[in-house]
């Protein structure tokens, strides 16, 4: 980079977080993997939490969110994150610890584990990335897939008398008695990254107050298997997705809502 | 006089268009007939003088291709802006009830 | 300290609170729940971390989590259990973080019995999971071994940052014996937790534990080097324990419960003038072949007995490479070969063999 004189009267307003390494991201180009890191990153940094922060990356196209994230982190099993973050919480109750999850491991293959992990109670956090789709392994249907969408294991668009309806987890789990904040987001404008960066930074929050589990779920956008350019996917995904994947919070105690009024 | 300018890291852009759809400016373009390290047609900007350092680029960024910087602004009914912090994509606004 | 009657389950899991262990995760299964009910009430009272998972997938990855933050953990689980381990267990050898599994086995294939068995020697020896490794195998025979070898697993775990996991029988875990306790091991204090643990990028570079390395060499180099480990447990940590073997010209080969059976085995037959010895592996592995390799000159073939169709018997083979006789024995579905059944088999052995007296040696 070149380097360019700034005018003495300009002051800062963005640069990379610190909790974001300088790595390239593998990400395709337009992925919100990129922006969702991003905005972990932020949020760790304005609640200076980033040297007591673990975090444990999942089996999907961010297997190698550990390159990303500059804080210590562990691969799981395939679904196997919420299980992972329970046993390294359990023994180090003074860190911050959350699991970033796709959706074929958080809703397929990890059902068993958040559910638990939430009604639990743990004071984890766990970001959930919704995309409808399984990217890594090249466009299957995912337990979020949409009635009706082509994927790679769906040619001719999901059935759901063959494969079910789309699983909703922010209503699942927020139904769970054990969890304290659990909300769904979406970041497929400026409006809606922004609120779903508040929603991020309130369900670490959550956590270390020590107010229980929090779950954000972020409807995401996957250009590459949808077969979109990076633009017209944000604008698929928000005429169809949010339809049926509601923005919005599912679970807040009253003491997550005194937490977040507060501020 | 510019209020706002951004520092394009050119090598981590992959073309992907997001911020060309979110600068209210409209000055934001993929590069023509050039192309960065990996590849991609990196984003450039058309019109610097019209930046006002929104940072809505910066926020839907997915790689981190922009920093942003904004002049501190100087008149009366603006001074109860505080230099905003460094890793937040919102720009505070000035307001009497801030 | 001193000895007290103890049951196999709980003696195991007392063992484990007195060797430091800071979490256990686990999931009810018969023949060995006992185990968790043991650590449920004592963990709790001694400030550490009891959790019964949703299931022995969760057990294993809690495992592996809290061992990734450099404490003692363990889990305890039976037969079709450690099958849903499996994954986890390959996951947390590659990843090189130490941890204590206990296997009771039971009867099986499939859901089987809660009868005690051996029928998971293959599982436990061969590999934790899928691809190139092995745990360090402890067969226990009797209560106060499976004390020992809890403590012993717990050290070699640390030592060489991998799997070390106790293999009895359900028959161990319910007895009822005489057996010693060892004293209290004050547990680690956080500070002192291993620079390669996940505690917090404090003043450090983060510290990433997985098991993924992507590209051919990357995967082959890791391997390598798993393999290097694996060579210097297999030439430091190898235990058996053999009974009058000095003058024996026929050899018993039998771990755990069946062990012990033998050495009654071996008393009997001697009685009867059949200059018999045992050897029971205590690591089934790393596997004691070259003590067996070593008692080959003066016997005339083998007999292993087992409580599954014939598994230990492959690595006895493999040891011997075709120059005795080695017959097998093996009784399944939980029927525990007694004096009775066994020494009948070894009477045929030495028969056929002194037939064969001036004959080659003939393979089975």
């Amino acid at each position: 980079m070149a380097t360019v004189e700034i005018p003495a009267d300009m002051e800062l307003v963005y640069k990379r977080p610190e909790s974001l390494t300088e790595a390239h991201t593998h990400y395709c180009p337009g992925c919100t993997h990129g922006t969702i890191h991003r905005l972990i990153a932020e949020v760790l940094d304005e609640l200076d939490v980033r040297e007591r922060t673990i975090g444990i990356a999942p089996v999907g196209c961010s297997v190698l969110a550990y390159y990303y994230l500059n804080v210590d982190m562990a691969e799981a099993a395939h679904g196997r994150a919420p299980a992972m973050a329970t046993g390294v919480k359990r023994v180090s109750p003074d860190k911050v610890v959350f699991t970033y999850q796709g959706d074929g491991d958080l809703a397929s293959i990890g059902i068993a584990e958040i559910i638990y992990a939430a009604n639990r109670g743990e004071l984890l956090t766990t970001i959930f990335v919704n995309n409808a789709i399984y990217g890594m392994t090249g466009g299957q249907m995912a337990p979020t897939t949409l009635p009706g969408q082509v994927t790679t294991s769906s040619p001719t668009g999901r059935d759901v008398v063959a494969a079910g309806y789309p699983m909703k987890i922010a209503e699942l789990l927020g139904g769970l008695p054990g969890t304290a904040y659990v909300t769904r987001q979406a970041v497929l404008d400026v409006p809606g990254i922004r609120r779903a960066k508040r929603a991020i930074k309130l369900a670490f929050q959550a956590q270390l107050a020590g107010l229980g589990f929090s779950l954000v779920e972020i409807l995401s956008t996957c250009n590459t298997n949808w077969h979109m350019e990076p633009v017209e996917a944000l604008e698929w995904a928000k005429e169809h997705m949010v339809a049926y994947f509601p923005v919005g919070d599912t679970k807040m105690t009253g003491e997550v809502r005194a937490l977040k009024e507060g501020k | 006089m510019a209020r706002g300018m951004v520092i394009i890291d050119e090598d981590r852009c992959k073309g992907c268009g997001l911020c060309v759809t979110v600068c209210p400016a409209h000055i934001l373009q993929l590069a023509e007939g050039r192309f960065n390290a990996k590849g991609y047609r990196p984003i450039e900007v058309t019109d610097p003088q019209v930046c006002t350092g929104c940072a809505m680029c910066a926020t839907i960024c997915p790689d981190v291709v922009f920093t942003v910087y904004r002049r501190r602004r100087k008149s009366a009914r603006q001074a109860h802006d505080k230099p905003v912090r460094q890793a937040q994509g919102e720009p505070k606004r000035a307001s009497a009830a801030a | 300290m001193a000895k007290e009657l103890l049951e196999g389950n709980a003696a195991i899991a007392e063992a484990a609170v007195r060797a430091g262990v800071e979490a256990f995760f686990g999931y009810p299964i018969t023949p060995q729940t006992e185990v968790l009910e043991h650590f449920s009430e004592r963990l709790p009272e001694e400030g550490r971390v009891f959790l019964q998972a949703e299931s022995e997938v969760a057990s294993i990855n809690m495992v592996y989590g809290a061992a990734c933050a450099g404490v003692r953990v363990m889990s305890s689980s039976s037969s079709p259990g450690i099958s849903l381990m499996q994954e986890g267990l390959s996951y947390i050898a590659c990843s090189e973080v130490p941890a204590v599994l206990i296997n009771i086995m039971r009867g099986g294939p499939g859901l089987g019995n809660v009868q005690p068995s051996q029928g998971d020697y293959f599982q436990a020896v061969k590999m934790a999971g899928h691809g190139d490794f092995h745990m360090i195998i402890l067969a226990p025979a009797n209560v106060q071994e499976a004390i020992d070898y809890v403590g012993l697993a717990f050290d070699l775990a640390e030592k060489y940052r991998t799997i070390a996991m106790v293999v009895a029988d359900g028959a161990i875990g319910q007895m009822m014996e005489s057996a010693e306790l060892p004293p209290m091991r004050p547990v680690q204090r956080p500070e002192e937790r291993p620079s390669w643990a996940l505690t917090g990028a404090n003043g450090r570079e983060p510290n990433t534990i997985t098991s993924l390395y992507l590209g051919a060499e990357n995967l082959e180099q890791t391997n390598l080097r798993l393999q290097a480990k694996l060579k210097e447990i297999a030439a430091h940590e190898v235990r058996w324990k053999e009974y009058s073997t000095e003058d024996a010209d026929l050899l018993l080969v039998a771990f755990g419960t069946v062990g012990r059976v033998c050495q009654t085995v071996v008393r009997e037959a001697r009685e009867k003038g059949i200059k018999v010895g045992l050897l029971r592996p205590i690591t089934l592995w790393p596997f004691p072949s070259a003590r067996i390799e070593e008692l080959i000159p003066q016997v005339r073939g083998m007999l292993v007995v087992e409580m599954n169709a014939g598994q230990m018997v492959e690595d006895v083979r493999l040891a011997v490479e075709g120059r005795r006789p080695v017959r097998f024995y093996g009784r399944m579905g939980g029927v525990i070969p007694l004096p009775d059944d066994i020494l009948p088999e070894l009477e045929k052995l030495d028969a056929e063999l002194a037939g064969e007296e001036g004959g080659s040696h003939g393979d089975s």
